[in-house]
């Protein structure tokens, strides 16, 4: 049964389709919001399909004058067609609720809850009432993302209570406060530990410290000015956002990229995952005490850091991209420098990776610490590395092809996944794809022929498009959804992170550890605050 | 046990001999802009963080450069200002005052340059350390501890900052550290615009400190809020909640171009206890 028939078959009401964003897409608008439940769990449940993103926008300037929520979700099967089936519905600006999807599909909670902060649009029986993205002293009858609020001012502290974090309460329940500012040099997050003992029993993590309104800031921009702010979002994730950002717009442009720049994109994502890779399993030695490997990953880190400046001017390989293709070449004295450097930090690699495993104090923290169920993984569609190492075979790269991957002839990506859902499985993982980062950077330049670097884009761009593109990022799939106003500016722009995703799921593998362990687990994650929080 | 032992002799030393000797970016790394007076300059809007502005008088137009402001993105030295504006490799930029980061020419008359950026202390780079060693040494006893505060970054200028520890940049070599709580700590290193969710937390943090302390805006976002600027979600910079001592630009400023700065915040607390 096609996804339509089955839609047809589950949902009480009317539904319109339409082909959309991309020609492999699929729109389908509810005639009722109330069969938006139903909808959506035909789609996770019969389709097997995972939510991709929730994007909600405000058109009351629009001819529709009403508010629109977009619940865009896609195959998850290894091998399924790349293709997002959107669930559109219409909320009236008089009447601001949709029904809550969160207790069906999991992953929708802070999608959900996030519209209620930004838009004021109420998820009718979502189980958890806290705000999200606006912390304490926010007005309540104030919405960012709505056109009619000014975002380019600051707004007055209100008077405010506690935040009510979720704990476990007994007999020697003991709460552990934890941030938001950290004793190291990391991102800013506050995490609630309630234990017993050493032993976590449950763990509340509140973000969005770095919410710095980044979606607002881009509304009414020109795409291009725009494209800086994109590639600015994350530090360590510069080169998947941009892509993410340049691929949906060039969408929106009907541009074709030429092909010598989308191998030079491609080899810029690898060169991005491989020293995040690299970087982490260092990292995640720094938990385990294990010095010899800290200082081996961050010196191999920093080599690959100090060729991304030679590449690219940058060591996060910023100005690298641009919307239409690449804004510099890679000639050949700095292709040899690369296969040179390359050469170098496989053998590196190998040698840390077996005195890791070799070192059976290591081995003993990492095992079975943190371990993520896979059904947890799927529920929370999570994505990357850590749904990888969780048996979920899932990555971007192939399931919906892009940068180098989009090209004909394109070199075979291989997945590799884990059963075991621990800290030594996303740390193993993280090796494997560290290896196979290199093997595809020499498929891509092998496959480097002279040509053009940039197309020529549109100027306006065109009105009223969107543009949607999801990218295989260090720490797995973030989805970019881009939408023109009439007058081709950026209209509305969401970027659904994988950290976005996988945050929920650090806090369930961290039940049951012991609270020494959790640096470790959560390093074992290694997530972005700020690509979350925006 | 062995093995590690044997791979780490292997290795040798990894550490630069920064600031003894000059660090040379590679040639496409891109640092200040140059702004050649009296060429076709082109208009702020071509700037996406605003670090470009304009004024005119008798003199004729007026543009000026922000560097506490760019994000080094070069798209004002692209076609067609390529020539009015190249893309310098200079990234020794720390400054501690705004007006310091400024750079103003007169643009298409061809009248004579009125650069006003103060020349920072950076002098002969090979006593750089000794400097360095002497001033900590008598403000702080050897050592300057500092206390990282992300106020919202995206985290490219926290990484820089972690870079410092590693066995490439080492900064503990130059008796610089960085510290679990901010009571232990001589200054704060902060990064990020200062959100709203993070602003109590960073004075708290910041007041935390024993003073007197050194606040060292690290990056773009720090300095004058960048790309992010103020908005309803932030304050648009670190001087707009608190004092700041030292400027970096960069998005993200280079780990060396860290060094300096901290360097610079040296001579200014000294100048600041002298005050007193």
């Amino acid at each position: 049964m096609s996804i339509i028939e089955t839609l047809r078959a589950n949902v009480g009401g009317a539904i319109d389709t339409a082909v959309g964003p991309r020609e492999s897409d699929i729109t389908v608008r509810l005639a009722h919001t109330n069969d938006l439940p139903a909808a959506a769990g035909a789609l996770v449940g019969s389709c097997a399909m995972a939510l991709a993103t929730v994007v909600a926008t405000d058109e009351t300037r629009m001819p529709d004058g009403d508010f629109k929520v977009r619940y865009v979700f896609e195959p998850v099967a290894p091998g399924a067609p790349d293709q997002f089936v959107t669930l559109l519905v219409s909320v009236s600006a008089a009447r601001l609720v949709v029904p809550s999807i969160t207790t069906l599909i999991p992953a929708a909670n802070w999608h959900e809850r996030e519209m209620r902060d930004l838009f004021g649009i109420v998820p009718v029986g979502h189980p958890d009432p806290r705000p999200l993205v606006v912390h304490d002293g926010w007005p309540p009858d104030l919405f960012p993302l709505r056109k009619s609020f000014d975002g380019s001012r600051r707004v007055p502290r209100e008077p405010a209570k506690e935040f009510p974090h979720l704990v476990a309460e007994g007999e020697g329940v003991f709460e552990i406060p934890v941030g938001p500012i950290h004793a190291g040099i990391i991102e800013p997050g506050h995490f609630r530990f309630s234990s017993v003992g050493e032993t976590v029993l449950h763990l509340d993590a509140r973000l969005f410290y770095t919410h710095r309104g980044l979606e607002k800031r881009m509304e009414g921009l020109s795409p291009i000015d725009a494209f800086y702010i994109a590639e600015r979002i994350c530090g360590v994730c510069s080169v998947a956002h941009s892509l993410g950002y340049a691929e949906a717009l060039e969408q929106i442009a009907g541009v074709v990229v030429p092909p010598r720049a989308r191998l030079i994109r491609g080899i810029a994502l690898e060169l991005e995952r491989l020293y995040n890779h690299i970087g982490d399993i260092g990292n995640v030695c720094a938990g385990a005490a294990f010095h010899y490997g800290t200082a081996t990953g961050l010196r191999l880190k920093e080599s690959l850091q100090q060729m991304n400046e030679r590449l690219a001017g940058n060591r996060f390989l910023r100005g690298l991209l641009v919307p239409g293709g690449a804004a510099l070449d890679l000639p050949d004295d700095l292709l040899e420098d690369l296969r040179a450097t390359l050469h170098d930090t496989l053998a590196r690699l190998d040698n840390l990776m077996s005195r890791i495993e070799a070192n059976p104090s290591v081995a003993d923290r990492f095992d079975e610490t943190g371990v993520l169920q896979r059904q947890a993984a799927i529920d929370l569609a999570v994505a990357g590395v850590a749904a990888r190492a969780s048996g979920v075979d899932r990555d971007a790269r192939r399931d919906h092809p892009h940068g180098a991957f989009a090209l004909p002839g394109a070199p075979d990506l291989r997945v590799a996944t884990a059963a075991e859902g621990d800290t030594m499985a996303r740390v193993t993982m993280r090796a494997v794809e560290a290896r196979e980062s290199i093997r595809l950077v020499g498929e891509f330049v092998r496959r480097l022929e002279p040509g053009p670097l940039l197309a020529e884009l549109p100027d306006p761009f065109p009105g009223g498009r969107i543009g949607i593109s999801a990218i295989e990022s260090p720490r797995g799939e973030a989805v970019h959804w881009l939408r023109t106003d009439a007058n081709g500016r950026v209209d509305r722009y969401h970027l659904r992170s994988p950290s976005y995703h996988n945050w929920p799921a650090v806090a369930l593998a961290a039940v049951s550890a012991i609270v020494p362990d959790f640096p470790l687990v959560n390093k074992s994650f290694e997530l972005c605050y700020s690509c979350t929080d925006r | 046990m062995l093995r590690i032992l044997i791979n780490a002799l292997r290795t040798g030393v990894v550490t630069t001999r920064y600031p003894a000797e000059p660090s040379v970016p590679p040639p496409r790394f891109r640092g200040l802009p140059v702004l050649r007076p009296g060429a076709h300059l082109p208009p702020p809007s071509v700037c996406p963080s605003g670090a470009l502005s304009e004024r005119f008088d008798d003199g004729g137009r007026h543009v000026a450069l922000d560097a506490a402001q760019c994000v080094f993105c070069g798209r004002c030295a692209e076609d067609p200002w390529a020539g009015a504006i190249t893309i310098g490799r200079d990234f020794e930029l720390a400054a501690r005052s705004r007006d310091d980061m400024r750079i103003e020419v007169v643009a298409d008359d061809g009248a004579a340059t009125q650069a006003r950026r103060a020349p920072e202390p950076a002098g002969d780079s090979g006593s750089e350390e000794a400097l360095a060693a002497r001033e900590i040494h008598s403000v702080l006893g050897r050592s300057l501890h500092l206390r990282h505060l992300d106020a919202g970054s995206c985290n490219a200028c926290d990484w820089e900052l972690s870079a410092l520890l590693n066995p490439v940049y080492d900064v503990r070599r130059l008796g610089i550290d960085f510290v679990a709580s901010p009571r232990h700590a001589d200054g704060v290193a902060i990064t990020g615009s200062v959100t709203r969710n993070l602003e109590m937390a960073v004075q708290r943090t910041v007041e935390a400190i024993p003073d007197p302390r050194i606040v060292i805006a690290v990056g773009a976002c720090a300095s004058s809020g960048g790309i992010v600027g103020e908005g309803y979600a932030s304050a648009g910079g670190a001087d707009r909640v608190l004092p700041v001592d030292v400027y970096i630009p960069g998005c993200p400023p280079r780990p060396e171009a860290i060094i300096f700065g901290i360097l610079v915040a040296l001579g200014r607390l000294e100048a600041r206890r002298a005050a007193r």
